[in-house]
This record gives C-alpha cells, structure tokens and sequence, in this order.
C-alpha cells in the first residue's frame, strides 16, 4: 500500500487554496486602504495636512501604510502556518490511521482471519 | 559644486570591490549547474533571501533618488517610498507563493508552466529585456554620477568600473554571488543609514546649520531698491544693474537682476512687496558647454550648499536640543523652512539656471503638494490628479512585475520560505523607507543641499558627521548600485540563455552549455548597460525606474494575475496581454511631454500625450486585451486549457513543515 506524494498531493493542493484565499482577502484589505490613502489626497489635498499631535495626517497615513504592511505580513504568515500546521496534523493523522489499519491487516493475516 | 575626493572612501570602495570579487570566486568553483547559476540551487536560507530581496530592490533610486527629492520637495518624496513598499504586499499576498512553485529559474517559466507555448516564453523574455533595460540605465548612469565626486575620477570610468565588477560577480557565480552581494549590501545601507539618523537626531536642528562646525553655513542677503517703472534701481550705489529679466513661472512673474560690484557679478531676484533684492545661487552654461558656478569655475567653490531653518518655533537664531522621532517632525512643523525653486533663463549665448529663495511653512513640507499640484487652489489640474493616481498604481503593481525580484523567489527551496523571505524584505526596505523621509528631511534642514546634483543628498549630509562616515555611505552607495545591476543582469542573462535560445528557439542545451550562455548573455548585457550609461550621461534618466515600474505592470502583472486565478485564461491571452501592456506603455511613455522635454530636449513642443505616467491606462487595456482574446481563443472542447490555477507541482513530496 502507497502512501506516497499522490495523497499528499491533494492535501497540499488544498492548503494551497486556503493560503491563496487568505492572501486575496487580505491584498484586498490593503488595497482599499491604500486606495483611501490616494483618494484622500486627490480629493481632499488640504486634509493631509491636518495635525495629530507633532505631525500630520500625511506622515501618520504614510507610516501606518508601512506599518501595517508589516502586521498584514507577519498575520498572513500566522494564518498560513495555522493553514499548513492543520494540513500536516490531518496528513500525519491519516498516516498513523492508514499504518495502524495496515498494521491490524498484517495481525489478521498472520492468524489466518483474512 | 566641487567635491575633494576621499582617500578614506577610496580605501573602503577598494575593500568592498575585493570582498565582492572573493565572494564571486569563492561560488565560482561551486556553480557548474544551469540551477546554480540561475537561482544559486534553491539553496538560499529565506532570511539571507529576505535581506538580498532588500538589497536587490533599494535601488539607487531609492537611496539617492527618494532622499533627494525629499531633500528638495519634501513629503512628494515619500509618495515614492510608500508606493515602492506597498508594492510588496501584491509581492506576498498574492505573487510569492504561486511563482515559486510554478518556475524554475525565470519568471517565462511560471507563466509558461500551464501552456508550454513558445509565443509566451518570447514576449515574456522581450518583456523581461525592456523592463531590465529600463532600470539598468539609471543604475549605470547614477554609478557614473557618484564616481566623480567621491572618487575624483571621470563619468565613464565609474560606469566602467561597475560593470567590470557586475559582469565579474554575475558571469563567475551568477544567482549565486548576487545573493551575497546584495545581502552585504542590504544589510551594510540598513545599518548604516540608521545610524545616519540616529546621528541626525542627535544633532538637532539649527537655523544656521555648520555641519558639525566644519563649514560656516552661507547666511543670503537681500539688498535694499527702488522700482522705477520697469527699472530696478539700487539703494547701495556700489552696485550697478548690468542686466535685467523677466521670466514667467506658472503664471507668475519672477523678475531677475544682474548685479555688478567690483567687476563682481552677482544675479538677485527681486521681491517687489519689500522693495528688497534677494541673493540667488545660478549656474551659467556657456556656447561651449562649460559651466560657471556663481560666476567662477567649479574649483573656485563659489556655489554654497543649502537648505535651513529660517526660524525654529518662531525664533531666529535657535538651535534644539536632541530630538527623537516625534520631536523631528514637531520642530520642522512650527518652523519656516528655506526651500529653493528653480528658473532656467535664455540670455543670448548663455543660459542661466537660477536657484532663489523660498521660504515655506514646515507645516507645508510635510503634506504633499509641492511636486505633485494635486489641490486646485495651488494650480492643480485634472492632468495632475490622473499623473499621480498612475505612478501611485504604477508603483503599487510594478514591485511584484520586476523580472529581478521575482526570480528571486527560485533561490529558496520551497514556497514557505519565498513567503518568509518575503515578510523579512517587507521589514527591511519598509524600515529603509521610514529612514528616507528622516535623511531627506535632515538634508533640506542641515545645510548639505546642493542643489545642482540633489541625489547627493543623503551622502552631503553623511559627509557633515565627518569623512569616515562619508567615505562608508559612498561605498555603500557602490554597493547599491552593484548589487541592483548584479540582479537586473542575472535576469536578462536567464531571459537570454534560459528563455529565448534554450526554449523558445529549442537550442535544447545541456546544464553546461546554458550556464556557459548564460554567461556569455551577462557579458553582452553588462557591456550594453556599460554603453549606454555612459551615452546616457548627461541624460535625466532618473524617471526610468519610474517607468520600467509602469512598464512591468502593464505587461507582466496581468498576466501573471490572470494564470493564478482566472481559469479561462489563454495562451494566446497572455500574450496578447504582454504584447499590448509592453507596447502601450512604451508608447504612451516615448509621446508623453516629460519625455519630449527631457529625453528628445523639445520642451517647447506640445507633445501628443500629456499625462507622463501611462499605468492608469496601459494596466487596464492588458487585463481588457487578455480576457478579451482569452474568451475567443477558448478550446472547444472543455477541460483541455481549464487546469485549475491551484493544481500546483508537488514540493519534491514533503509535507509542508519540511519544506520551510
């Protein structure tokens, strides 16, 4: 009995579709963020100028888009580690179910039930 | 102005060049496969792969570009560094994971990966020249522009050296020690450009900058007058006015004195609401093409470097104390700050380049608006707003087009580790983006400015905490430059040897003969790019990037979207799609009025296409062409073309936690 890549293949074909998922969801999140940023400064050029303390909106837009480039980054990586740590525990979960069930063929085999 | 040359700067150039060179040996021996040469065996640590992708894309665009503009325009500047870094995030999201897994060395090769059609592996690999072209350009001009200055040594021979050194590094090694090299060099311009900054802040601000208290700063006068009708007369009779001009800016009239006193002459500008004459700095081209700085040759070092505080928080003199990241903003904010525009006059034979005053509230460096006129209150017109939507899309679709970044993604071994690699090159260049607005910012303030050559910005004001600190950030400005011509080389080789002779000519080469081509096609490329930056040296090519930005998302993005997650894409499609993306770009670009009025020097001719950035209409028209021609090329039967994008080629049948 084979347990070799054709299985494993599917699994990985499958996180592969979550992972992708995830990734469009968030390249959407950013997007639109990003697209407020461009808006804001053709539609409202004077609002970027507005203060926030020491600075202004500008720096803390331009920052914060930066910034949350990173966290985005560091949470998709997160969620597809979760993704690929589910797949792999499923995947060693089958293995030791598909041996345990080979296992208990062999006994059966050996005392002649088969 | 006139830089002394370095012995110190010599001395760490010569020391980096050597490194770079033993690295290059060291892999030499190691490299015999076409997989090692092309993507260094897929055996680069993602972390390594992380700080190389830095290296690779902190261009010297983004080192010496970003920080001048910032220098000279203030937060416009930035524009650029948020739309390079957001760039990265269609990079992971979206790109990274995918292209790993469907390439081998170029990314021909994912596009390719379902169809196997020549048609694709041509117009990818044209796509792949184009784009690299573009970028070389300015990486070879600007390794020229930094030799003179810090070496003391003439334009060409700083092409020269770079490509000697690139053509060495690429051809010996290839993937290989362009990976190291552009890790050192990753690594060396993060450390040492935090560093710049952290000095900056320890310095503070002054409104009459010394850099240190090595070069008293140049404080400008102004000179009483009486306007006469059209005639300035002035007050002080040692001076006389020897010449007098108008010129108009926008819709606004400057008027310009020639001064003479003690057969000195001086050009002022008038502020007609004072009654007063302001000090200005020009440069004076003659028939012959010799310059005069304030009047006198370069070596006289009449031409002062700029950029202060006229008053901080309301008060003149001042100086701070040391600033933090907080305080750096809030000082310049409730500052006036001494910006200079610029005038070019016609007089006779000559031309005159004027630089004057002016003076702006901090307030209004720190939002946009002074490159791009995006309010109507400040003349901004439709044109304006569509310009800087395009470079923002541009830049924001571009990153994840470059041919150099994406072969990058074949050096790791697995698509876990392009992913990591990735999230390591989004905290370093997004780190080197939040420095660039501190460099620019602390060069406009710190009296380093030379506003003839603004790309020196950020080593002027490197220069001002002393030579050593100088003579590093030039090398490190080497090493920009070679470890982004080392990559856009690489890229063009595996175009050449991979994807034109290999595949679509169906050479059908062994590893050695491709590794041998490859070769060969780094030499040629090296030599081209050598050429061309030195033919292009009087040129202002720094706009390329910016273009091979626009260029590379409208013919590559499309299609590498529309492979990953349209099922009914085509061959025919995607190339269609790069055929028309590469070609509507290119035209909008070569029609556009920037390019007539500083590639073609035709700044009086109304060029055909006025908006300078074509991505806001080129991206469209590519995604528009490839589903257009994939609906009609569709196979009849169902199923042959409609492999899912997700069915992906197995990671050599490890589960996923080994493959990280």
């Amino acid at each position: 009995m084979d347990h070799g890549p054709a299985t494993e293949w599917k699994e990985d074909a499958k996180t592969s579709k979550i992972k992708s998922k995830i990734g469009i969801w968030m390249f959407l999140g950013y997007t639109v963020v990003y697209a407020i940023f461009i808006i804001f400064n053709v539609a409202s050029p004077k609002l970027m100028g507005l203060d926030i303390g020491m600075v202004n909106l500008a720096i803390v837009f331009g920052f914060g888009l930066i910034v949350l480039a990173l966290v985005m980054a560091v949470i998709y990586n997160a969620l597809c580690g979760w993704a690929e740590e589910k797949a792999l525990k499923l995947e060693k979960l089958r293995v030791h179910k598909d041996r345990m069930e080979h296992k208990d063929y062999q006994e059966h085999k050996e005392h002649g039930e088969v | 102005m006139k830089y002394d040359p370095s012995v110190w700067a010599i001395i760490i150039f010569i020391s980096f060049v050597a490194l770079v060179l033993y690295i290059s040996w060291y892999f030499a021996k190691r490299t015999k496969t076409a997989e090692g040469y092309f993507a260094a065996g897929g055996k680069i640590h993602w972390s390594i792969n992380g700080i190389a992708f830095a290296g690779d894309y902190l261009s010297a665009a983004s080192f010496l570009g970003i920080a001048g503009m910032i220098a000279i325009a203030g937060y416009d500047g930035f524009l650029y560094s948020i739309g390079y870094l957001a760039g990265w995030v269609v990079a992971l999201f979206v790109v990274a994971e995918p292209i790993k897994r469907l390439g081998k060395f170029t990314f021909a090769d994912a596009l390719d990966a379902k169809f196997n059609s020549r048609g694709i592996k041509l117009t990818a690999a044209i796509s792949t020249l184009v784009v690299s072209l573009f970028y070389l350009i300015p990486q070879m001009v600007g390794a020229g522009t930094l030799v003179t200055p810090l070496l003391g040594m003439p334009h060409w021979v700083g092409v020269l050296i770079v490509g000697t050194v690139v053509i060495i590094i690429v051809a010996t090694a290839g993937m290989a020690s362009t990976t190291y090299v552009q890790f050192i060099k990753g690594g060396l311009l993060l450390i040492f450009s935090l560093a710049l900054v952290i000095t900056l802040f320890s310095r503070g601000f002054s409104t009459a900058p010394d850099q240190g208290g090595n070069i008293e700063y140049h404080q400008f006068t102004t000179i009483p007058i009486t306007v006469i009708g059209e005639n300035i007369e002035v007050t002080d009779k040692s001076y006389a006015v020897s010449e007098q001009w108008t010129a108009d800016n926008k819709g606004k009239t400057l008027v310009f004195a020639e001064l003479s006193k003690d057969s000195v002459k001086s050009i002022w500008k008038l502020d007609a609401e004072k009654n007063i004459l302001e000090e200005t700095l020009y440069v004076t081209t003659l028939p012959d093409g010799k310059k005069l700085y304030n009047g006198g040759t370069i070596d006289e070092a009449k031409f002062y470097q700029v950029g202060n505080l006229l008053d901080i928080e309301g008060k003149a003199p001042a100086k701070t104390k040391t600033l933090d990241p907080l305080t750096f903003f809030g000082v310049i904010k409730n500052s006036t700050v001494l910006l200079w525009s610029k005038q070019a006059i016609k007089d006779n034979d000559r031309t005159l380049t004027i630089y004057y005053q002016n003076p702006v509230k901090g307030a209004e460096v720190l939002k946009p608006g002074r490159i791009y006129k995006l309010d109507s209150a400040i003349g901004g017109t439709l044109k304006d707003r569509l310009d800087f939507i395009s470079l923002m899309l541009a830049l924001f679709l571009g990153t994840a087009a470059l041919p150099h970044i994406l072969i990058r993604y074949y050096t790791v071994a697995s698509p876990i580790a392009a992913r990591k690699s990735t999230i390591v090159a989004i905290a370093a260049i997004g780190l080197f983006y939040v420095l660039t607005l501190y460099m620019g910012l602390g060069a406009m303030t710190g009296g380093v400015v030379d506003l003839t050559n603004d790309n020196m910005s950020a080593p002027l004001l490197a220069r001002s905490f002393g030579v050593i600190f100088f003579a590093i950030i030039s090398a490190v400005a080497f090493a920009t430059v070679l470890g982004t011509v080392s990559g856009l080389i690489v890229a063009s080789s595996g175009a050449v040897a991979h994807d034109i002779m290999d595949k679509y000519m169906g050479k059908k080469m062994t590893d050695r003969k491709k590794v041998a081509a490859g070769k060969i096609a780094a030499v040629a490329v090296g030599v081209i790019a050598m050429v061309l930056g030195i033919l292009f040296k009087n040129m202002n090519v720094s706009y390329l990037v910016g273009w091979a930005f626009s260029i590379a998302a409208s013919a590559n993005l499309p299609a590498i979207l529309m492979i990953l997650f349209w099922k009914k894409t085509t061959a025919k499609g995607v190339i269609a799609s790069i055929s028309v993306g590469l070609i509507s770009a290119l035209t909008l670009i070569l029609l556009s009025q920037k390019t007539f009025n500083e590639v073609y020097n035709l700044p009086n001719v109304v060029a055909p296409v006025q908006i300078n950035n074509p991505a806001i209409f080129s991206v469209p028209l590519s995604f528009l062409v490839l589903i257009i021609v994939s609906l009609f090329t569709r196979p009849k039967t169902s199923g042959t073309d409609a492999i899912p994008a997700t069915k992906i080629p197995k990671i050599e049948g490890k589960p996923a936690e080994e493959n990280r």
